[in-house]
Formats: C-alpha cells, structure tokens, sequence
C-alpha cells in the first residue's frame, strides 16, 4: 500500500515539475494573466509593444511592428531573429530566457521591470501574429 | 650553434607577441557565443587589458547604454575567458577612456582617414560596428585588404 501511495506522490511531482518546466508562449500568457488577476488584451499589448515609455527606444525599436520579420539591434545593428512564436518557433520556449530578456529590456524601455498585466498583454500581442 | 639558438629565441618571442595580438582564440566558448554575441560580435578579448574587462563584467546592467545582466554563474565563466586572453601588449597597457576601444589612441589614429559622413552611413550606425568595414572582423581578421567601406 505504502508503495502505491509513494509512486502516485513521485507522479504527481513528476507531473508538477513537467508542467513548471515545459514554457510555451500560450501558457506563458495566461501565467502573466494569472499573476496580474486581469485578463490580457491584444490591443493594449501593440500599444504598450510600438510606444515609447519615456526613454529613447519602444519594444519595437528593435523587434520591429510587427514583429513577425528580422529586427535590429537600434544601438549595435546586430539582426534579431523574429519575436512572434508563429514567425520563430524558438520564440517564449526557454523560462530563463525569457525572465533574462524581459528583464533587460523591459530596464531598457521602460526604466524598471514590466508588471505581470504588462507581460501578459505583450504575450497576447505576439501570440496574435499568425 | 648560437646563431641557431638566437633563431629559435626569436621565434619564440615572435609567437609570443601574435598570440596576443588582434587574433581570436581558437576556441570561444558556447557560452561567450549565446550571450556576448546575441547583441554584438565578439571582440577579441585581447583588445583591452583584463582591468577594462573586469570594469565590464561587474556592470553589465549598465553596460554601454543598454541592460546586459547576467547570472553570476554566466558572469563567472565569461569573465574566466576574457581574463585569460585579455591583452597585454603595449597598445592595451592601460585601460582606454570609459574601456571603449574606440577611444584608444591607436583606434583614433587609424581610422583618422574615415570621415563623419562614414560613421553616420545607415551601414555603419556605430564605431563599435566593426563588422560594417572590416569584413572578417569577427573572426579576428583586420587586415586593410579585407576593408570593404560602405559608400
């Protein structure tokens, strides 16, 4: 009995674990959503994505609007892959990766990390791209 | 026998001075690809003295204009990297204004023949933009022959 309860606990962490782990731009978008307890919104996600903040650059200063073709570094030029999930499947695939960039760039464009509602409506933006 | 002896010693010192001249490393590391090189080439570690890049790599939140930070873990084995074949020739002995490569004297001088019109071309953006001219320049290769200026 104690066996059976064990393997169904490791299961169900198994299954936990996985799902902690496997990132998709979708789930990502509802994750934020969740987090910000708002639903997320195309619109405000392409408004926030193509306007500057304040600072010298806008998201799409180097991902371009929209961003389903090859940006630009707007400092160094170096080229940057497409950033709609549908244009480049690596696109939202890697948790750290994204947590590193948004991070970065949300500093770059904004002045401070992005809010959970913020995230979540840029996700919707991207993930409208089909 | 000791004039064999001078030629070997010369051949030394010569390998010496190219090993730490404008050159890549044989190998960069995946990690030194992935996050140096996803917003810019890799410059040779050997254009600036390990103090410049240890300035660099303790403030990549602010890191020429733009937020590059990094995890310590990351952080730690590229600075072991750059460290390693960081330049120590006489053109590197000190660290350049602001450690920007592009103001070295010598950077200056050499490229005292390019006119503004040049480094405002659309092609060429930044001096930091080696690649625009140099064409090779990411695999170390600095040669005028390979200069392709954008008109």
């Amino acid at each position: 009995m104690g066996l059976i309860i064990k393997t169904i606990c490791i299961a169900i962490v198994g299954l936990l674990a996985t799902n902690v782990w496997a990132v998709d731009p979708v789930s990502l978008e509802k994750q934020y959503s969740l987090e910000a307890k708002q639903p997320s919104s195309v619109a405000r996600g392409e408004k926030f994505f193509t306007s500057k903040h304040g600072k010298e650059w806008s998201c799409a200063s180097c991902h371009e609007a929209p961003p389903t073709k090859e940006g630009k570094h707007a400092s160094t030029d170096k080229s940057i892959s497409p950033l709609a999930p549908a244009f480049n499947s690596k696109r939202f695939t890697d948790e750290a990766k994204v947590s590193k960039w948004f991070k970065r760039n949300c500093n770059d464009v904004l002045g401070r990390e992005c809010s959970f509602s913020e995230k979540a409506d840029v996700m919707a933006y991207l993930n409208s791209f089909k | 026998m000791k004039n064999i002896y001078q030629l070997i010693m010369l051949m030394t010192i010569s390998s010496m001075a190219l090993a730490d001249g404008n050159v890549m490393p044989m190998k960069v590391p995946e990690k030194v690809k992935s996050e140096c090189a996803s917003c810019h080439m890799v410059y040779p570690p050997a254009f600036l003295p390990k103090e410049s890049w240890t300035t660099i790599m303790s403030g990549l939140e602010k890191h020429y204009g733009t937020d590059a930070s990094l995890d310590p873990q990351s952080i730690k084995e590229i600075s072991q990297w750059l460290n390693q074949y960081a330049g120590t020739y006489k053109r590197v002995s000190s660290a350049p204004p602001n450690d920007r490569i592009t103001e070295y004297t010598w950077f200056i001088k050499k490229h005292r023949k390019i006119t503004d019109s040049t480094w405002r071309n659309s092609q060429v953006k930044s001096r930091s933009n080696c690649m625009a001219c140099h064409t090779s320049a990411d695999k170390g290769n600095y040669d005028d022959d390979d200069v392709r200026v954008p008109k």
